[in-house]
């Protein structure tokens, strides 16, 4: 059996999405911008496409939804234009982030730090939530934006973004946040908070990969990052990706369609791994269920790094998720992990299991099996529960 | 960059077939008890290395024939990823059946070699050799327990990349032997720096007293202060004479390049200096003429002179200057 819970990293595209797709390749390939049919013919699905974009963040029509690569490009664009327009001419000097942001806010963070602004980067609690307040002591008359996500890929933590948006609004700096693990998996209304700037990406709700978008509010236009032929308004140059669009909005109105589902059925299936797995003695979870994604668990497993447990998993054909990082170059653990504060120990052992509306019950039950027995293989090599002879004194514990 | 960076791959496919087989199926995972270790009329030795929050931790018994020194039966337990599982396996493996002395010369080159399935193809991805080196530590470990001895005295030299067991006297000399200034010419010629990263630089995997940036910047001040030896000396009279004959060249390249170059490349000639001698009182500076100027009359005549009377003037009334 073949197991995918890796849904936070990506999903399988819902197959009507596919359908709605499929025209757009072979037999409707025409440029937008063009003036013939072949153009033409293009119109009708993106127009229904943004529609049902519009309306899945209930994004009022004076407010624009610009369509990108990824939410990598989002973000990027976002903090890159904040930039260029408010730091760069000195207006202001800082920007404020969580520690906990994905890499591709972070990583920009410490670009625009390397050029000599301040950022701040703010701090996750035990449970590994942002304290909205916290906001109020960071931010500056010189603070130009707070980027803060959603919902945290990792533990899957929903951030309390309609009191940083009203902390935002009470200082007059702009708000943005990346949603790409809260669509279809929390309710998104632009309108139901003060947000000025909102990230997504299609294929972490069953849509393509390669497109994404970038909700802008009127009177927040950016500086474009990309220059060229005046698409989207001219707020991102570019040929249009007609069949991602087309993707996307189908996407986006079936993830709306099965919120409710996700957030019942979805997080029951969940629930009931999340019970089993922690029958297992020296396990933890570290973010309150009714504070996470409907969809998300992140749980330590004493006495096994990550990666092992993931190639037991993968073994049996199921596929999860760790940030720790024997195998990453520069990443000393789980980053989340360490964040929240977490025994050191605990650091390299924490395995990401993300549901879908997909995820069925049998596979649920299988993975449960699997992962008993992965505990008792995997701490029977570890060195955690190893035997040692009366009098000696382990040297484990210390780093070395 | 290029092709292979581009997309990467999955660590896991790197992974040779023995390191695959030892993870799912570690022949000697396992414990020796003191029970089991006297039975066999051996001494127990339990060394512990890493730690969990590192990411990597490693326990290793060893049951030795006290009079022979032989390892008997060596077991261990590991929490790590693959690598470090199938590291420590295989490290288990090697010890048994050698005597302490033989096992503290098994290093973690040897058992990442051990775990190959081709003599040429590495076992494992690069960011993964530093798993192996757990394994060579713990080793040291309790052969220092075993023989009551501090775990250093087995290190004849500081390692400053562990992966490719290449220490710091061997890095210094390479550098400077090869005017070395940044890092991919270290691993280009060395390898240090090519595995698991850490030691490039503070912020990876494992922290170290000196890193290769360290190494390279303590070159380059050395280089600076070198240069500014001869820019404070070479007022004075005397010195230059002093000088060792590298000291010299550089100090002479230095003028040139400062008054002379210049003025030699826009008439579309240049120079080189082959030798200084001393010779008597003299100091006879031998050059050689490039391009153009091999050829010019005024090569013998007024160029020379120019060259002759800033050397003079800069370094040391007594120069002269012989073109070859």
């Amino acid at each position: 059996m073949r197991v995918y819970l890796d849904n936070n990293a990506t999903t399988i595209v819902d197959p009507h999405v596919f359908e709605e797709m499929e025209p757009y390749f072979v037999q409707k390939y025409g440029n937008p911008n063009s003036l013939h049919s072949f153009a033409s013919e293009t119109h009708p699905a993106l127009k229904t496409a943004m529609e049902k974009i519009y309306a899945g963040i209930h994004a009022p029509k004076e407010d624009s939804v610009v369509i990108t690569s990824c939410a990598t490009e989002s973000n990027n664009w976002v903090l890159k234009s904040i930039y260029f327009e408010q730091i760069l001419t000195g207006k202001k000097n800082h920007i404020v982030v969580s520690e906990v942001e994905h890499p591709s806010v972070i990583a920009t963070a410490k670009w625009i730090e390397s050029m000599g602004a301040k950022v701040t980067y703010l701090p996750i609690n035990h449970e590994g939530l942002i304290e909205a307040e916290k906001l109020r002591e960071v931010i500056t008359d010189k603070t130009a934006l707070v980027s803060i996500m959603w919902a945290n890929n990792e533990t899957g933590a929903i951030f309390p973004v309609y009191e940083i948006g009203e902390i935002c609004a009470e200082f007059g700096v702009p708000f943005h946040t990346d949603a790409v693990q809260a669509i279809g998996k929390v309710p998104v209304d632009v309108q139901a908070l003060n947000v000025d700037y909102l990230t997504f990406s299609a294929h972490k709700f069953h849509g393509p990969k390669g497109v994404g978008a970038l909700y802008i509010k009127k009177g927040r236009e950016l500086t474009p990052c990309f220059h060229g032929g005046s698409q989207m308004g001219g707020y991102r140059s570019g040929t249009l990706n007609v069949p991602g669009i087309v993707g996307m909005g189908k996407a986006m109105e079936a993830a709306v369609d099965a919120l409710d589902f996700e957030m019942t059925e979805v997080r029951e299936l969940r629930d009931m791994l999340e019970d089993a797995l922690l029958e297992i003695p020296d396990t933890f979870v570290v973010t309150p269920r009714n504070k996470r994604t409907p969809n998300t668990i992140l749980i330590s497993f004493r006495g096994i790094e990550g990666e092992s447990m993931l190639w037991d998993l993968n073994r049996a054909g199921i596929a999860a998720s760790t940030g720790s990082a024997c195998a990453s170059e520069d990443l000393e653990a789980n980053s989340v992990m360490e964040a929240i504060g977490a025994a050191e120990d605990l650091a390299h052992t924490a395995v990401r299991f993300s549901l879908s509306r997909y995820t069925t019950e049998e596979e649920i039950e299988y993975t449960i099996e699997v992962v008993k027995k992965a505990v008792e293989r995997l701490r029977g090599i570890s060195s955690s529960y190893a035997y040692a002879p009366e009098g000696h004194e382990s040297g484990l514990d210390a780093h070395h | 960059m290029g092709f292979d960076s581009l997309i990467g791959g999955t660590i896991w496919d790197e992974y040779s077939n023995k390191v695959t087989e030892l993870m799912n199926n570690p022949k000697n995972m396992g414990e020796i008890t003191e029970e089991q270790a006297e039975a066999m009329g051996a001494k127990l030795i339990v060394a512990d290395f890493g730690a969990e929050s590192c990411g990597d931790a490693v326990r290793l018994y060893w049951a030795v024939d006290p009079k022979t020194d032989v390892i008997l039966e060596s077991k261990f337990k590991s929490f790590g990823c693959g690598t470090a599982i199938a590291s420590s396996d295989t490290m288990a493996e090697l010890c048994k059946g050698k005597t302490v002395d033989e096992a503290v010369k098994i290093t973690n080159i040897d058992v990442e070699k051990a775990m190959r399935d081709e003599p040429d193809t590495p076992a494992v991805p690069p960011q993964k050799m530093h798993c192996s080196v757990m394994a060579y530590d713990v080793i040291k470990k309790a052969a220092a327990q075993y023989k009551g001895v501090d775990m250093e005295s087995f290190e004849e030299d500081i390692i400053v990349c562990e992966c490719a067991r290449v220490s710091l006297s061997t890095l210094r000399e390479v550098i400077r032997l090869n005017d070395l200034t940044t890092v991919e010419q270290i691993t280009d010629y060395t390898k240090a720096g090519a595995f698991c990263k850490s030691c490039i630089k503070p912020g990876g995997h494992e922290e170290k007293d000196i890193y290769l940036v360290d190494l390279l910047e303590e070159y380059e001040k050395e280089k600076m202060a070198a240069a500014a030896t001869i820019g404070n000396e070479s007022g004075g009279a005397g010195s230059f004479k002093e000088m060792t004959i590298v000291q010299k060249i550089k100090a002479v390249d230095k003028v040139i390049d400062e008054n002379i170059r210049q003025m030699l490349i826009m008439d579309g000639g240049d120079m080189e200096i082959l030798d200084i001698k001393e010779n008597g009182e003299h100091i006879d500076i031998y050059i050689r003429y490039l391009g153009a100027c091999s050829g010019c009359a005024s090569s013998s005549t007024g160029t020379l002179f120019a060259i002759e009377n800033i050397l003079k003037e800069k370094l040391d009334p007594n120069i002269r200057v012989l073109p070859i």
